[in-house]
């Protein structure tokens, strides 16, 4: 059904096409040139002669960070905490989902639970009032900390609700009249057919938990038992204001560890990089999703 | 109907997330109490002594606090239109290409930086914009003398505004792509017909059909205004970019947690915050008035 195509239209979609591919190149050119600095010679690095090729090709910054024990030992944390963030926050979202998608001619006080977490999603006390409740909860210097300080996610709540208000009423009806409870119609009705929008937040939780870096640096006294992503912020993503005047950075280049800390950046990356062709598959539809319909 | 049996059952159901909810998200509201004492870490929260509105009357009285709320508001705003157009035109541009493997590569590709840690994007930021990195061997290749960017106050809330678009700009799309895929084809087809071009299709059709849509995620990024993005400026920031780029919330964070200032640490945070909430409300009604959305 496309009408002939002008010489001027042909440009245009050129244009645009070449446009594209331009956009999408510059999306991945800092991943990019992080791995190849992490693959370059030091000395290299520092000279500013890397682009888009490692120069002076090794390994050593890997081979260096193989010694690191912290390194192993922050990758080993984070790890407890998704799993720990993931399972836990899974449960009680899929528990709490389904009572909060009932009418509240079903269920009398479902409305005045939704507004109490929509109030807790929009409202918080700040950072001092969370960090003296962690205090007072004994959570500093504890991973639990780390797995229930974000509070409960209330959005993913809302998600997993919002699809099981669509789902079609005949269903638990006739359930309900085979004599199904309760707890049979969430696990043998609900879960399974929410799987789509429960991988979604899964996902969410996941990803969140493996980036999220700023309430180790503030709970955790120790930097041992800082997480991958506040290790890496402390180590390797530091500003020193001293080192920016222009010539002393150019006789510190040579002392600092940039090829090494892109190395560490980039590995940090990798779990992301690996899960994310199965990611990709269920995010969108999970933000999709989050538009609703009444 | 569903049984009355089942309403006890519910309120098990929901034990778990409102034990969560009450210790996690509301036990730490009653903590901005703390705005309205003289804390003292010895005494704790419960003991301190009140103070009225003194810590409130301070944060008036301080320098920063006009420096910080213009920082805030210029970043989070300027953050505000670029997330808004820069994903629009982008899914416009796409929308007009046909190659469905084209289309889809593209698609997964910008969504990645997104999923990327903010200590991840920082670092990278940090290689590529330092004083030996590729853009600045670029300018010099141009004739231009290299620029410390992150200790450039001039440079540093378009650094900030710039790559956080660079990281959200394909997720942002999304929804956009969602709009787009919902326009009615017949309306194209029928275009066609009568010998619209592209363009004109483009013009006509496309644009108009998509302007409700951002102008509703346009009216609900109004409740951000005070967020101009925690995580982002603070992997990025430094002491002699403050005076651009130090926002509410870097500001709170070392007030509180590093000078141990926690009743004006707390006055700050709780006037943001509700500032915040009231903003929210009025988004969030404003979009129900006149697009009848709703978030449950």
């Amino acid at each position: 059904m496309i009408a002939e195509r002008s010489a001027a239209s042909r440009l245009l979609n050129g244009l645009n096409f070449v446009l594209l591919i331009i956009i999408m190149l510059l999306c991945l050119a800092p991943v990019w040139y992080t791995l190849s600095i992490s693959l370059s010679d030091k000395a290299a690095a520092a000279g500013g002669q890397v682009f888009l090729w490692p120069k002076g090709f090794t390994m050593g910054s890997y081979m260096k960070i193989m010694e690191d024990a912290q390194f192993f030992r922050s990758a080993w944390i984070s790890v407890q905490r998704v799993v720990l963030g993931a399972a836990i926050s899974f449960f009680v979202i899929l528990l709490m989902s389904y009572p909060l998608s009932k009418t509240s001619r079903d269920f009398k006080p479902r409305n005045v639970f939704m507004w109490l977490l929509i109030f807790a999603m929009l409202f918080n006390g700040g950072l001092v009032p969370w960090y003296l409740t962690m205090q007072s909860l004994g959570l500093i210097n504890n991973i639990w900390g780390l797995v229930l300080g974000g509070g409960l996610p209330v959005f993913n709540v809302i998600l997993v609700m919002n699809y099981l208000r669509n789902m079609p009423k005949e269903m638990e009806e006739s359930a309900l009249i085979d004599g199904a409870g309760p707890w049979r119609i969430l696990f043998s009705i609900c879960l399974p057919l929410s799987v789509p929008v429960l991988a979604t937040i899964l996902v969410f939780t996941i990803v969140y938990h493996w980036n999220e870096f700023f309430q180790a640096l503030v709970l955790m006294n120790k930097s041992d038992m800082y997480p991958l992503q506040s290790y890496i912020k402390q180590v390797a993503v530091v500003i020193d204001p001293t080192k920016m005047d222009a010539e002393q950075v150019k006789r510190t280049a040579e002392l600092s560890n940039q090829t090494l800390n892109a190395a560490k950046i980039f590995i940090s990356m990798l779990p992301l990089l690996v899960i994310y062709p199965f990611l990709q598959k269920y995010f969108v539809k999970g933000i999709t999703l989050g538009s609703v319909k009444g | 109907m569903i049984p009355r049996s089942f309403a006890k059952h519910f309120y098990i159901m929901l034990i778990p997330g409102l034990l969560w909810l009450i210790f996690f998200n509301l036990y730490p509201m009653y903590g901005v109490v703390a705005a309205f004492k003289e804390y003292n870490p010895g005494l704790g929260l419960w003991r301190s002594p009140w103070i009225g509105l003194e810590n409130f009357k301070y944060m008036f009285e301080l320098d920063d606090s006009k420096i910080i709320f213009r920082n805030t508001v210029v970043i989070a705003f300027s953050k505000m239109i670029g997330n808004l157009i820069v994903p629009l035109v982008f899914a416009l541009m796409l929308n007009e290409v046909k190659n469905r493997l084209f289309t889809r590569t593209v698609q997964t590709i910008v969504y990645l930086p997104h999923f990327l840690s903010w200590v991840i994007v920082g670092g990278m930021m940090l290689d590529i914009f330092a004083y030996n990195g590729p853009v600045n061997s670029l300018l010099s290749a141009m004739g231009v003398e290299p620029i410390l960017f992150l200790a450039n106050a001039n440079a540093f809330p378009a650094l900030i505004v710039g790559s956080d678009i660079w990281k959200e700009f394909g997720f942002n799309a999304i929804i956009f792509f969602a709009a787009l895929t919902s326009i009615n084809p017949e309306m194209y087809e029928a275009a066609a017909i009568d010998g619209a071009s592209q363009w004109q299709r483009l013009i006509k059709i496309t644009i108009p059909s998509i302007m409700p849509v951002a102008a509703l995620l346009a009216t609900l990024s109004l409740g951000n205004i005070l967020n101009a993005g925690f995580d982002q400026v603070f992997t990025m920031y430094n002491p002699s970019v403050y005076s651009t780029g130090d926002i509410i919330d870097t500001w709170v964070y070392r007030a509180g947690l590093i000078d141990f200032q926690h009743g004006l640490a707390t006055a700050v945070g709780l006037l943001k915050s509700v500032v915040g909430l009231v903003l929210i409300t009025v988004s969030y009604t404003l979009a129900y008035r006149f697009a009848n959305y709703r978030i449950f």
